[in-house]
């Protein structure tokens, strides 16, 4: 069947031609918004009922449920959105994806071919806009390209280290005939996998082989290669790091995890980091977050980084030995090399197991405490996400992953307004996980107007916890901290909604909890409805998150607890020692905190 | 080593290739010198030559950025092959009765040739590589330069057959067959050499 002028059929058209080809390769679900550019892609959609279409309230909700979506599965995420405003307000997810890599087709409208550099109507230049913010974009010509770009745009978005594509394509295209055959829509064979080099095998072997102190660090590029990861841990008894993005690559309830890195980094990490004698580091990326002041990072270690993309390699620490390779690959080759006896360490691992055992939030009630309680109902598949805050950095130290892809966050951009939105498109994936999702009572309200689409989309399996201390609490914190306690503009709670009541707006019934009894109770009846619910926990806004170090600082400075007394804290150094390992903990000085140089501002 | 690195790129001639690339330039801080485009004797693939400016490490950093656009098929670093180098210069001097000879003579020593002669100013075309531009351009420095205008440099390996042959110009050519698939052959840069990341 072809359009003719007599009978146009919207089927056998650009637009149809874009839905054909997401659905050879196997996309069943998109997210979008739709508008007057993409309207004959809404036409041609109402063709293809085997396609699930979920509309959010805000462009932005929808990118971020399509992230929330390949977060989880590690497949490709789709949104579609429609020219000028529709495709701008794609823009922060475009962003927050490039950075944590992750798979995602963004198909935009636009104004016809002739109206493109005439200021028409909802035009905007989406191409040029994002360019900077995906892995590749384009902008589609003819309708009988469509098949084809479609086909590459997915291609690179899952391939090798993978990202955001966005592909914008003129009302006009849309409309003209097309006419595809079930092969111009196959999928691109994927890439194998990348081999290490043998020599950077045998270098990165020889360096393991003579390591007294060695530890892995592992990061959101090995989420795929956990099993391959775990059993290289165990095969050289190498304790192990995951980033806030590789939570989940290694089990939590292995005893040799030693929790997550960086500024809220547990001690155990952070002190091993700075003690180690060879640093392996898979699929990360060794951001400021997490090394601190780069010269003093790792200063006794020899690092040998994995990665796929050879532009990391470098790019911030100077490595040893950089390989560049698949992630799984590296782990599988360099555990077969294993020695017959696994070395015992005996000395490094006694020495970790105390740093274990420091720098945890006392049990008192706040948000640490209502974040421990909410994240220990998690069952081990179950799903959590979190926005950006103290609350994301409280879930990333509490909760304990013991598969990858079950910790969804916005790791790099640092979005607020990412977790909740994020929480429905891994709902939708797997609807019968619970999707947690924790936020702040900020972060919160900048995607909120997506409750609806719970109730759209029918979506019964969204637990979402809103940690209401009233504040901006991650910059109160730091204006505290190194601000001279000169809060400005953070404070939320006296215009805050009523959460429980937003949400009844919405048709989402609602548990409010103040205090750890009846966090308890409210839990009962929040995670047993059976149907998305939320539960607002009300905690004080003065508590911080420690540890903690400062930006600008070494891992070494870390400040494993609150502050004995605004300006002043206290902070334990590792010291210099001829046998590397020293205990520090007995040695603590008063370090002025304004003099540990807050080098960034906007903290969110 | 700091200075001045010559870096070729061949790269797929779609809009907006130059954009990303100079986009990437300026984002991420690296300082383009000078950089010529060309389309090459393959259609739809077009040559590029940069002088990058700064540590050998940044450059290297550069050059792995580059490498993981969808557009560019590969990256020729210069300072790994022999190569010729060439630029051309328009340069317009400054010339009365008194100079005019000796501006004249000292422009046939450098070949360079006048392309347009005026009553007070010739301009004359000079093509050669980088120590043969300067030193006609600081011999004509002090009759008065008026306008100046440069290519950039472009670049080539020597030889009949140097590594861009193999994999971008031969039959089974690893870039056309991507070109024809519409995908980029997978990059194949060279590994971080030891220690010599660009840190801070």
């Amino acid at each position: 069947m072809t359009p003719t002028q007599d009978s146009p059929d919207i089927r056998w058209s650009g637009a149809g031609a874009l839905w054909a080809s997401l659905e050879a390769h196997g996309v069943h679900t998109v997210f979008g918004y739709p508008g007057g550019a993409i309207m004959p892609v809404y036409d041609a959609l109402t063709f293809f009922p085997q396609i699930r279409h979920i509309l959010g309230r805000h462009e932005q909700g929808s990118i971020h449920a399509a992230e929330g979506w390949a977060k989880a599965t590690g497949q490709l995420g789709v949104v579609l959105a429609t020219s000028g405003p529709g495709a701008t307000n794609l823009v922060t997810g475009l962003a927050d994806a490039m950075l944590d890599s992750v798979p995602l087709l963004a198909i935009t409208g636009n104004v016809a071919s002739h109206l493109i550099g005439t200021d028409a109507f909802q035009e905007a230049d989406i191409t040029g806009i994002t360019l900077p913010v995906t892995k590749h974009n384009y902008i589609v010509r003819s309708a009988e390209d469509v098949p084809r770009v479609i086909a590459e745009a997915i291609h690179i978005a899952r391939s090798g280290r993978p990202g955001p594509v966005l592909v914008d394509i003129p009302k006009d295209v849309q409309l003209a005939a097309c006419e595809y055959r079930p092969a111009d829509l196959r999928p691109h064979p994927p890439l194998p996998p990348r081999e290490p080099e043998p020599a950077a095998l045998a270098a990165a072997l020889e360096l393991l082989t003579q390591a007294e102190r060695p530890v892995m660090m592992v990061g959101g590029g090995a989420l795929d290669a956990a099993a391959e990861v775990t059993a290289l841990a165990h095969a050289w008894n190498i304790p192990v790091i995951t980033t806030l993005m590789g939570l989940g690559a290694f089990p939590a309830s292995d005893p040799l995890w030693l929790g997550m890195p960086g500024m809220h980094g547990s001690v155990a990490a952070n002190r091993a980091i700075s003690e180690a004698d060879v640093l392996l580091g898979i699929g990360l990326r060794f951001d400021d977050r997490v090394t601190g002041r780069v010269r003093d990072f790792a200063p006794r270690a020899s690092i040998i980084h994995v990665d796929l993309d050879a532009a990391e390699l470098g790019k911030i620490v100077s490595t040893h030995c950089p390989v560049r390779a698949d992630a799984a690959q590296v782990a599988r080759a360099l555990k077969e090399q294993a020695p017959s006896q696994i070395p015992e360490r005996p000395d490094w691992l006694a020495q970790l197991e105390e740093w274990k055992g420091r720098g945890h939030h006392p049990e008192v009630w706040g948000a640490a405490q209502a974040v421990r309680q909410v994240v220990a109902r998690l069952g081990p598949d179950d799903i959590l996400s979190s926005d950006v805050g103290q609350h994301q950095m409280l879930a990333a130290q509490l909760a304990r992953f013991e598969r990858p892809r079950r910790w969804l966050n916005s790791g790099g951009l640092g979005t607020m307004g990412f977790g909740f939105p994020a929480a429905i498109g891994a709902a939708l994936a797997e609807p019968d996980v619970v999707s947690m999702v924790i936020a702040g009572d900020g972060g919160f309200q900048m995607t909120a107007q997506e409750l609806a689409t719970l109730k759209h989309a029918d979506i019964r399996n969204v637990k979402i916890c809103i940690i209401n201390n009233s504040y901006l609490g991650m910059v109160r914190q730091w204006q505290e901290l190194f601000h001279g306690e000169r809060y400005s503009e953070v404070e939320l709670g006296h215009s805050n909604p009523d959460f429980l009541k937003l949400a009844d707006a919405y048709g989402v019934p609602g548990w409010r909890a103040e205090d750890s009894a009846s966090l308890d109770e409210a839990l009962e009846g929040w995670l047993n409805h059976p149907g998305s619910a939320l539960l607002e926990v009300v905690v004080p806004s003065q508590h911080h998150v420690f540890p903690m170090v400062p930006a600008g600082a070494s891992l070494s400075e870390m400040l494993e607890t609150e502050p004995v007394r605004a300006g002043v804290m206290q902070t334990g150094t590792v010291q210099d020692s001829p046998d590397g390992v020293e205990a520090p903990g007995d040695d603590m000085e008063a370090v002025p905190i304004m003099a540990l140089d807050a080098q960034r501002g906007g903290e969110r | 080593m700091s200075g001045e690195h010559l870096v070729s790129a061949l790269v797929r001639d779609e809009p907006r290739v130059l954009t990303r690339i100079t986009a990437l330039f300026g984002r991420r801080g690296y300082n383009i010198k000078s950089l010529s485009v060309g389309a090459t004797e393959t259609p739809g693939i077009s040559r590029m030559t940069f002088v990058v400016g700064g540590e050998r490490g940044v450059v290297e950093q550069a050059m792995r950025q580059l490498q993981k656009l969808h557009d560019v098929l590969q990256i020729i670093d210069h300072s790994q092959e022999k190569y010729v180098d060439r630029e051309l210069v328009l340069l317009k001097v400054r010339v009365d009765k008194d100079t005019r000879l000796e501006v004249r003579q000292m422009a046939e020593d450098f070949r360079a040739r006048i392309v347009d002669a005026g009553r007070q100013a010739l301009m004359f075309e000079v093509t050669g590589d980088e120590g043969k531009i300067t030193a006609f351009i600081e011999q004509m420095r002090p009759f008065g330069i008026l306008e100046t205008m440069r290519t950039g440099r472009a670049a080539l390996i020597r030889g009949s057959n140097a590594d861009i042959a193999s994999h971008v110009y031969g039959g089974e050519s690893q870039a056309l067959a991507a070109l024809a698939s519409g995908l980029s052959p997978v990059p194949q840069p060279r590994e971080a050499s030891s220690r010599d990341g660009g840190e801070q």
